[in-house]
């Protein structure tokens, strides 16, 4: 299903309208929420009526994405003074350096006589009056949400420097019913909240999804079979299967960077470790081996190594150690108890949940112990993980007594929101940029 | 909507009365004197088990020692298991919400590890003994304090098949 969303629609770089590559106007991602660039960005025109409401849906998701990011300040339509009429015109820049938009997107929506829809854009730089970039995409009008996020990336990698996250899902675990009775089913749904629905039924209580780098598969922890176990979910046929045929239960599990394993935790009597399993193989290897708990692995981007928490020190701490389970060795000292390490799509940050003075935090460090930095800490604050740009992290939060909600933060700690679920929502995992 | 089922109701109501025959009079029979039951559930009972024996071992915080009050509440299971040999039992591990997910996992099958061992010990069969964790996702009681998280830490035996129903 999702594949055929992606061969649904080619994309065309504007080439012939393509900038001079010597535009001025940058926001930094590390200093942008202090000060948040203002970006126009207009309604896209359309030829009738129907086109008209796909620009105006079009624009209104990309200033939403821009706004989220918190690097950005969307200026209201009001103030503009200028009303773009063709997109083959030049924009009268002065009009928009009035009232201080630093960048400008606009667009246009043309129906095919195919019943597809072509969208165009064009970035352009206020103050160097120049276009920095410009896109062409076809598609079917049902698969205008996705351009608008792909356009959204195009801004943000233009005006930042860096890789953008906006088109992207979302995997995680809905909740409803009291506490005592909880139903956690999987939901998956776009970055921004739209487009949610179910892949599990209420039968089976299921927890920690993550994707595959493909984005086509899916991990999981389900009770589905009586005891907990490692689930298989392929997004394309909607199929699930058991991960192998173990004595004890499976959980926590996580793909390797190439797809082609899965690391997880298999306890049996008690004694918790890490294992990896080959998909195509099947065959499985021990990682860990002592009388401790061993769980949450997760590998560093380049495959090489395994983050995972063990409590072989006494309290539950963090643990790096080679993808075939040499060179174990302890990374976090700070003061508190650590688990759920993730590794950073970078290679540079590993990302974890801290327990100390009853309270629960979301931080990073560096993959050597140093550099421990708290971005974010509540009640509970659990299960981090990040943003195929390594620059936001999302998350979940409960207060005391309340149901768990999804939120994000920026690698800053700045930028801090909720993510709109229509249900008490847990174990977010972000995809890879769809391809 | 609501109305027009109170209104079918009525009229079926009525056409109940309608049709109902004239009573006629039965001798009656004196009343037997009651039966006293034992009061407390059925002897090998499921129920029996629950209340008589206990069914729920607690632990400390990210603890999976046996306190010697678990030790005789599991005492007293292996006994009752010993009576009625046909029981089979699942022990689920579960943990307080002061803990990540995967970790609490991983703390609740220590738990319920913990409690079969000493069953086994005491003489069950292992073969009669299921475990399972479930984290902190099932807690006993879902409000966020201290007395919630003491109960919510625990080994819990249940009984799967065997019992005197």
């Amino acid at each position: 299903m999702i594949r055929k969303i992606f061969a649904a629609f080619a994309v065309v770089i504007a080439a012939a309208l393509a900038a001079p590559a010597h535009a001025q106007v940058r926001v930094s991602v590390e200093e942008g929420h202090l000060n948040p660039m203002p970006i126009a960005v207009v309604d896209f025109l359309g030829a009738n009526p129907a086109a008209q409401q796909v620009g105006r849906d079009v624009a209104g998701v990309i200033r939403a994405n821009l706004d989220r990011s918190g690097l950005f300040r969307p200026i209201s339509s009001n103030a503009f003074i200028e009303r773009i009429g063709a997109l083959e015109v030049p924009p009268r820049f002065a009009d928009w350096k009035i009232i201080d938009a630093q960048g400008l997107v606009v667009g246009q929506v043309t129906p095919l006589p195919d019943g597809r829809i072509r969208i165009d854009f064009r970035l352009y730089d206020v103050f160097a009056e120049q276009q920095m970039t410009g896109f062409t995409y076809t598609t079917t009008p049902d698969n205008w949400r996705r351009i608008a996020h792909r356009i959204s990336d195009q801004i943000y990698e233009q005006l930042t420097g860096e890789r953008g996250y906006f088109d992207t899902r979302i995997v995680f675990v809905s909740e409803t019913g009291p506490r005592t009775r909880r139903v956690k089913r999987l939901m998956i749904m776009d970055q921004d909240g739209a487009n949610p629905f179910f892949l599990t039924s209420p039968d089976a209580m299921v927890l920690t999804p993550r994707f595959s780098p493909s984005t086509q598969m899916i991990t999981y922890m389900s009770f589905e079979t009586g005891a907990p176990r490692v689930f298989l979910y392929n997004l394309e046929t909607n199929r699930r299967e058991v991960l192998g045929d173990f004595p004890g239960m499976t959980f926590s599990p996580r793909f390797s960077p190439n797809g082609r394993s899965i690391v997880f935790t298999l306890d049996m009597n008690g004694n918790s470790e890490i294992f990896s399993m080959d998909l195509a193989t099947r065959s499985r290897q021990r990682l860990t081996n002592n009388a401790s708990i061993d769980t949450s692995p997760s590998y560093s981007p380049d495959g090489a190594q395994i983050v995972f928490t063990s409590d072989r020190g006494g309290s539950p701490q963090l643990y790096v150690m080679n993808a075939d389970g040499s060179g174990q060795r302890r990374i976090s000292f700070g003061a508190g108890r650590y688990s759920t390490p993730v590794w950073s799509p970078r290679g540079d940050l590993i990302a974890f949940t801290r327990e100390g003075g009853g309270r629960f935090a979301i931080g990073v460090m560096r993959p050597d112990g140093s550099g421990e930095r708290i971005l974010t800490e509540s009640y509970l604050d659990e299960a981090p993980t990040w943003s195929p740009n390594g620059r936001v992290i999302m998350f979940f939060r409960e207060s005391r007594g309340a149901g768990p909600r999804l939120w994000s933060v920026d690698l800053t700690g700045r930028n801090l929101r909720e993510i709109p679920t229509q249900t008490d929502a847990s174990d977010p995992a972000w995809s890879p940029l769809l391809p | 909507m609501r109305k027009i089922v109170i209104a079918t109701a009525a009229v079926a109501a009525l056409a109940a009365c309608a049709s109902r025959p004239e009573p006629t009079p039965t001798p009656t029979e004196p009343t037997p004197p009651p039966v006293t039951q034992p009061s407390g559930p059925v002897a090998g009972s499921a129920e029996d088990f629950r209340v008589s024996v206990g069914d729920r071992v607690f632990f400390g915080y990210d603890r999976f020692d046996l306190t010697s009050e678990a030790r005789s509440v599991l005492e007293r299971q292996a006994a009752w298991l010993q009576r009625y040999p046909n029981v089979r039992v699942l022990v689920a591990g579960n943990a307080d919400e002061r803990g990540t997910r995967e970790y609490n996992l991983a703390l609740g099958a220590r738990r319920a590890a913990a409690a079969k061992d000493y069953l086994v010990s005491l003489g069950v069969s292992a073969a009669r003994i299921e475990t399972v964790s479930y984290g902190k996702e099932r807690p006993l009681d879902p409000r966020s304090n201290e007395e919630a998280w003491s109960v919510n830490r625990n080994a819990h035996t249940q009984i799967v098949s065997g019992a005197v129903s």
